[in-house]
């Protein structure tokens, strides 16, 4: 090995890849200056495009995730779903996505027929077509050739276009304090399925990805004459990294009862195991929505009634308290603050 | 019947009350600090309870040798170094293992020594070194690995040995005598090793209260409230309040496995300077898989940036807010000091609960 020094400061390090306060360093510093523009500033789900008489919205992801299949769900699930939510929390009924596949030499075919039929199958749930995509194989890595690891060759990217839904007037800007924030359901299943297979942990009730499209949910929840302030999918930085992001850009608080945050027993139980913490692990089935307080109860029930929204809560409202940030009312009955997370999860050690 | 926490607090709260003066209490072990944190049980004491956050981050007090070592082993053509992730970002003298791996070093996170054994298993061509950190929590595992290599024949894994163990440090504190402690808050997981018993000579010896606590909220403020009920009451015991867990004898079977494939032995610990007897290295039967022989390691001294109070940090001396780099050069993104790269240590864990509204904490810095 060549220049060998740990030093952190001149490459891109797997911590900027977290979704945490260093990917938010690598964007601010390395990747948005020179392609700034009024769109892109805010770093929202996706742009809105003035088109014709109506709008469009645009989008795209990319998906790297190891193992390539997990309990619940596979990169492809993943791939469509992930796009297709970031289009639904902007306010656009998804139109069509495309398919950009990255295949590392080497990976096996049924590997990849299965990821395919999930594309298809999670395609036809969410109601958008696959228009166009784009394939290349790269040469097998280093590293990977031990068998310690199971097949990692296959990225994918997906852009995804949608309809403005006429009734969607959304923004974080119109969140105001007494504002009621809710989750669909219960957090870091994602983000703890992965990182128990990882671990090789093992749990009592299998621990599955919550990975799905939310397009119907949200058009429901749009349609239904709820004034929906704000929406975003907690995916990676899970829940507190919507709320700090909402917290900084708005310049409110947010109070979290954490009595009411929704978390499976299992999840809690894997979370304590490996020292996480459910509020900033991933997940790619939920959107925190921010509704005016007296609009929350007709949000649960809407919600509580679809099957991705069953356990649906109410997790905390929007406060006048300086400076703005987040905090976490604990079960035991102090508080503390919640930040989003810095980088790469890792479990604790002991 | 046991109390609810909403009992204790009030418990404790009156005891505080009658106490005219601070009570000190050392947590000595990261998961009790960080659960200290995550549950708001700071915001809930009496302002005359402070806690104090000792050295039982394994991260922490980890020495810069020992990372530094870690980063030459990494370099080393062909070599894999495992290593538990919260080791990743620990900065030592060349930067720090995380830089390494991207510069295209073989540095795998594992969770368990077995993993690591594994990789030495599927790569018989190429050296496997475990970089081996914490208390008695992780010590036992490690010992199961050297027995699973040898039983198995594999010879390309070896062991970077920084195991660390708690009582030791416990008394080079109170021996060094300049931390004016009332008593400790003793940690559940590494009791569920040792025993209970094994606090004997803190309590014996230095008069110091000592309570074995679990990591849940109501479990914390139970050990808190004894430990203030002994200072209120002028006694200076050792209890078990995680009997469910933890007994006085301790993990037998844990411990003759560390019987046997380690001796006690000096070991430096980041700040605090080589303690007698604090560390752990491989037995003369194991010792061919101690990778410092087998590399030919030689260590250096430590280089902290002067700056740096995580020393005083983790012997109580000094709180995160006073040293000079804390948020000012020092976060959680470009840790200088150890405890501000373990999600457990002490710096760490201020930034990320305590440190923007200090009035949500009730600590009186």
């Amino acid at each position: 090995m060549s220049e060998a020094t740990g030093n952190t400061a001149n490459c891109v390090l797997l911590a900027h890849g977290g979704g945490g306060e260093r990917t938010a360093q690598l964007l601010r510093e390395h990747i948005l200056p020179p392609v700034d523009n009024e769109k892109l500033r805010h770093l929202p789900d996706g742009a809105v495009l003035p088109w014709g008489s109506s709008d469009l919205v645009f989008t795209t992801d990319s998906y790297v995730v190891t193992p390539i299949e997990f309990p619940g769900g596979d990169i492809g699930n993943l791939a469509v779903a992930g796009t297709v939510n970031d289009l639904a929390v902007m306010g656009a009924e998804p139109v069509a996505i495309s398919l950009g596949l990255i295949l590392e030499e080497g990976l096996p075919f049924d590997v990849l027929d299965r990821v395919m039929a999930s594309i298809a199958g999670t395609a036809k749930t969410a109601g958008v077509q696959v228009v166009t995509g784009d394939t290349k194989v790269i040469e097998r890595r280093r590293g990977r050739t031990d068998g310690s690891a199971p097949p990692d060759g296959l990225f994918i990217n997906t852009a995804g276009i949608g309809r403005l839904i006429p009734e969607a007037k959304l923004g974080i800007t119109s969140i105001e304090v007494g504002d009621a924030v809710v989750v669909n359901g219960t957090l870091a299943e994602h983000g703890l399925a992965i990182m128990s297979v990882r671990s090789g942990l093992e749990f009592e009730s299998p621990l599955r990805s919550d990975v799905a499209p939310l397009n119907g949910l949200i058009r429901t929840i749009l349609q239904s004459g709820i004034q929906v302030r704000f929406m975003r999918d907690a995916t990676r930085g899970g829940v507190a990294g919507v709320l700090s992001d909402i917290a900084e850009t708005r310049g409110l608080s947010v109070d979290i009862e954490e009595a009411s945050v929704p978390v499976s027993p299992t999840a809690r139980h894997a979370a304590e195991m490996l020292g996480l913490d459910p509020l900033a692990m991933a997940n790619e089935g939920k959107v925190v929505c921010v509704v005016a307080a007296g609009d929350a109860p007709r949000l649960l029930e809407i919600m509580r009634g679809h099957p991705l929204g069953r356990h649906a809560a109410c997790i905390g409202s929007m406060t006048a308290a300086e400076p703005p940030l987040v905090e976490l009312i604990t079960r035991a009955g102090g508080r503390r603050i919640v930040q989003r997370p810095y980088g790469e999860d890792v479990p604790r050690i002991c | 019947m046991s109390r609810t926490i909403d009992e204790l607090r009030a418990d404790l709260t009156a005891r505080c009350a009658r106490i005219d003066r601070t009570i000190k209490i050392m947590e000595v072990c990261g998961t009790h600090t960080v659960s200290i944190f995550r549950s708001g049980l700071r915001s809930m004491l009496p302002e005359n309870l402070r806690l104090i956050s000792g050295p039982g981050c394994p991260v922490c007090v980890t020495a810069q040798r020992h990372i530094d070592a870690a980063i030459e082993l990494a370099t080393h053509e062909n070599l894999i170094l495992a290593t538990y992730g919260d080791m990743m970002r620990v900065p030592g003298k060349l930067g720090s293992l995380e830089g390494l791996r991207a510069g295209g070093a073989d540095i795998r996170v594992v969770n368990s020594t077995q993993t690591a054994v594994d990789l030495a298993k599927s790569n018989p061509t190429r050296p496997v070194v475990f970089l081996a950190v914490g208390f008695e929590t992780t010590t036992p595992a490690t010992a199961a690995a050297v027995i699973a290599a040898e039983r198995e024949g594999v010879e390309n894994f070896s062991v970077l040995m920084c195991h660390k163990l708690v009582v030791p440090a416990m008394l080079a504190l109170l021996q060094a005598g300049d931390v004016p402690l009332d008593g400790f808050l003793c940690p559940g997981h590494v009791s569920v090793i040792i025993g209970a018993a094994a606090y004997k000579p803190v309590v014996e010896q230095h008069k110091k209260a000592c309570v074995v606590a679990g990591f849940e909220a109501t479990q914390m403020m139970q050990g808190l409230t004894h430990l203030v009920a002994q200072v209120d009451e002028g006694r200076a015991d050792l209890e078990n309040v995680y009997k469910a867990v933890v007994n006085d004898a301790g993990n037998t079977v844990a411990q003759e496995l560390m019987d046997k494939v380690f001796v006690p032995a000096d070991t430096p610990w980041r700040a605090l300077g080589t303690i007698p007897m604090s560390g752990l290295e491989l037995a003369p039967a194991y010792s061919r898989f101690d990778a410092v022989g087998r590399f030919g390691l030689t260590f250096g001294e430590d280089e902290d940036n002067p700056a740096c109070r995580c020393g005083e940090v983790i012997q109580g001396k000094t709180e995160p807010a006073d040293c000079s780099l804390f948020d000012n050069g020092c976060t959680p993104l470009t840790p200088i000091g150890p405890c501000m790269v373990s999600t457990e240590g002490t710096c760490a864990a201020w930034y990320k609960y305590h440190r923007v509204r200090p009035s949500t904490t009730g600590v009186t810095a």
